[in-house]
């Protein structure tokens, strides 16, 4: 056994209200730049839709995660090594920039300065890439926002598969859910093993992946890698571009920009402790509908005295161990399985996961009466969003873990139902759906009030044992590659970098803040 | 030895032209790593690139994998092996002939591509643009020295470039006379691959030093890195 940590994350879907905080704030923050303004580290999708980029779920059209082969062994979908290789002078299983959308801005001084006439004057969008003008914008980051587009494009969600989808294109039987997504951070990164440079790697003190921006040479691999297409061509640098967890601020205990900044309150971090050595053999499991088990079963419990033991040896630090043992990732995942993690089946085994929403119940609207189960809570295949569309999402099609999660959300509601409003506590429903009263009392405490200290449980981590930090006083901070300079002396540039601020794009907003920067001292 | 042009040209230049590659290489993969990049364009442009790019890239590592084994091979090692100037010649032009008519239609979409489709255009420094040209420019010339071969199917002619190469890479004196009277196409050939040379560390070209072979000996597929203790 090989204990490692990672700091893992729970989205709470039932909560998620789809305002899009999370995709602006981290688009502020780290790709307000050109050649990454059509990337978004985090985007929330409206589903059922093809999403973003299009089709992404479509790994029969990109080619992304792994594939078992039939003597047991897992290879990247785009191909072995031989065949990646084949593949690097023009990659068949990329997008293009057109299927995430084309980047464009609106022609905002025209309305400064156009003159006087008898309609206002509109500003007209403008492409990014090639400056020309845009007559019509037919694609977007959210173009399906709120079931936007016709129900024949967006029934092309993989998520229908094996389903009578065409109902659902019906408005009395029409669903909907949010779906905000970022890099998953997996156990078995598919983008890792693509990339031929090795530029891609995880970081073993907190299982962040990261793109070495100094080693990459731009051979795109590892967009087609990545299943969840959570990896990102800078078509300015030629350089490939992720989330990067925040990794500063996970690193100083602080929860990611798009946590933080959740006005739902929907997002949970906290440490998580697996078993590196059997990481290949869980993500080798023959049955893809294993792999949520599979995955759960390499995730240790932070309370036993022999893992203490073990994790101490690993090196894993005492105010880790605490972590995990207070992580709310842990509790979503392990203890109350109300957490499942995204397209398990294409065996990378992600760390970022998912609570399932609750839905109206479809027949109450129908009958005016509720069907109960057992008389007492409503039948889950009875919610308007079908459960199969959700295992379809969340556990590769087995319905059970989904079904168990949305049940014991509605026994948690039931119960606490029943405390505050008949003043008598009903927990004929714990028995039911295999929950105790401390525990659904500490579900409501981290789901219902979802204080901030209990979202977010991150240790710090110990630069301080890797560098010393009093040689760094005053130096640059994130910089790209050539020291300080590259601000100051991009006039000089002479091996045709294309510095992400400043250069020749002069028009840019990015660039003229940073001019004016540069005269003012 | 006199200094004169063909002096300057086939045994000063090839030394300055080297130097300032493989200096100016090592300097910027020191000093200017995230410069160095493929620089792919498909992400803007796909359809266009896949057929160019593919024929461009074969053709191309065909031609410099027969230049290099053609011309540094010892010639001692070819008349030990029994092969004689003249099959080798044949050879050159066969081999040589059928990647370079591979390398040019591929650069003549790549080039269509570059200059005429605004995506691609608009994000293309000078660099981009003039190093497609110069090996337009230098696979033409290439080209043309094959109906000049033809006069020379013996491979005397082939033994002294083989001379020239071999005398520099050695640092021995003398390298230019062998080239002193070939044809003209042959000196412009040379004269512009050595250019080539030359702007390499400063253009998209240095990716050629990047290409990821190790990956094939990568024992396992996940990396992890720890950290610095």
């Amino acid at each position: 056994m090989k204990i490692r940590a990672q700091i893992g994350k729970v989205l709470n879907l039932d909560k998620c209200i789809g305002c899009h905080t999370c995709s602006v704030t981290c688009k502020n923050v780290w790709t307000s730049r050109e050649g990454m303004e059509y990337a978004w580290f985090n985007n929330v999708e409206t589903k059922p839709g093809i999403g973003y980029p299009k089709e992404w779920e479509n790994q029969d059209k990109w080619k992304g995660g792994w594939e078992r082969k039939p003597n047991g062994k897992i290879y990247p979908k785009i191909g072995g090594k031989w065949r990646v290789l084949a593949k690097i002078f023009a990659n068949p299983d990329m997008p293009q920039i057109d299927d995430y959308y084309e980047p464009f801005t609106f022609d905002y001084d025209h309305l400064h300065t156009a003159k006087e006439s008898k309609a206002p004057p509109v500003a007209r969008p403008r492409s990014l890439i090639t400056g020309k003008r845009m007559e019509k914008i037919e694609w977007g980051p959210n173009w399906e926002e709120l079931l936007g587009t016709k129900f024949e494009s967006r029934k092309r969600d993989k998520n229908f598969d094996d389903m009578e989808k065409e109902i659902y294109g019906q408005f009395e039987n029409t669903f909907m859910m949010y779906l905000p997504r970022l890099c998953e951070h997996c156990l078995n990164p598919a983008c890792v093993a693509a990339c031929p440079s090795g530029s891609i790697y995880k970081r073993e003190e907190d299982g962040i992946v990261l793109v070495d921006q100094d080693k990459c040479r731009g051979w795109r691999m590892c967009i087609s890698g990545c299943p969840y297409k959570k990896i990102y061509y800078n078509w300015k640098s030629g350089k490939a571009e992720k989330c990067t967890f925040c990794y500063p601020r996970i690193e100083n205990g602080e929860p990611t920009v798009c946590s933080e900044t959740c006005v739902g309150r929907i997002r949970y971090l906290g440490v998580m402790l697996y078993d590196a050595d059997r990481i290949e053999e869980a993500a080798s499991v023959e049955n893809t509908e294993d792999l949520y088990e599979a995955q759960m079963d390499i995730f240790l419990d932070p309370n036993d005295p022999e893992i203490i033991e073990q994790a101490r040896k690993d090196g894993i630090p005492d105010n880790w161990m605490e972590a995990a043992r207070k992580s709310p990732v842990y509790k979503m995942t392990k203890e109350w399985k109300v957490a499942l993690p995204l397209h398990p089946e294409y065996r990378t085994l992600p760390m970022v996961w998912y609570i399932p929403p609750l839905s109206p119940v479809q027949n109450a609207a129908e009958n005016g009466v509720l069907e109960l189960k057992d008389g007492l809570l409503p039948d889950v295949r009875s919610l308007r969003i079908p459960v199969k569309y959700l295992a379809n999402l969340l556990t590769a099609g087995k319905e059970e873990p989904v079904i168990q999660s949305l049940e014991r959300m509605m026994a948690m509601r039931h119960f606490m139902r029943s405390r505050h409003v008949e003043g008598k506590e009903d927990t004929v429903v714990l028995d039911k759906t295999g929950l105790t009263k401390e525990m659904v009392e500490e579900m409501y405490r981290y789901m219902a009030i979802a204080n901030y200290e209990d979202r977010y449980v991150i240790p710090t981590g110990h630069k301080e044992e890797t560098m010393d930090a009093y040689g760094e006083r005053g130096s640059c901070g994130f910089s790209f590659g050539n020291g300080c300079s590259s601000h100051s002396n991009n006039k000089t540039e002479i091996f045709e970098s294309d510095i992400p601020y400043g250069g020749k794009a002069s028009s840019r907003k990015d660039n003229r803040i940073n001019t004016l920067f540069t005269k003012a001292e | 030895m006199t200094l004169d042009f063909n002096y300057i040209l086939f045994q000063i230049f090839p030394y300055i032209s080297l130097a300032i590659m493989i200096i100016g290489s090592v300097l910027r993969f020191d000093r200017d790593p995230y410069s160095w990049r493929s620089k792919s364009s498909q992400l803007l442009r796909r359809k266009s690139l896949i057929v160019g790019s593919i024929l461009f890239h074969l053709g191309i590592l065909v031609i410099l994998a027969g230049h290099a084994a053609g011309l540094l091979t010892p010639i001692a090692l070819f008349e030990a092996m029994g092969i004689s100037h003249g099959a080798k010649q044949i050879l050159a032009i066969v081999a040589g002939g059928v990647a370079g008519v591979f390398c040019f239609i591929g650069l003549t979409l790549l080039i269509h591509r570059r200059l005429f489709d605004p995506r691609i255009r608009q994000n293309s420094s000078f660099a981009d643009i003039a190093v497609l040209l110069l090996l337009y420019a230098q696979l033409i010339l290439g080209m043309l020295t094959i109906p000049a071969s033809l006069h020379h199917l013996d491979g005397e002619e082939m033994v002294k470039f083989m001379n020239w190469v071999q005398h520099i890479v050695t640092f021995r004196s003398g390298a230019a006379e062998y080239v002193r009277d070939v044809d003209m196409v042959f000196k412009l050939h040379l004269t512009l691959g050595m250019f080539l040379f030359l702007i390499f560390p400063f253009t998209r070209l240095v990716h050629i030093l990047s290409a990821p072979v190790g990956y094939l000996f990568r024992k396992q597929y996940q990396i992890v890195r720890r950290r610095p203790t």
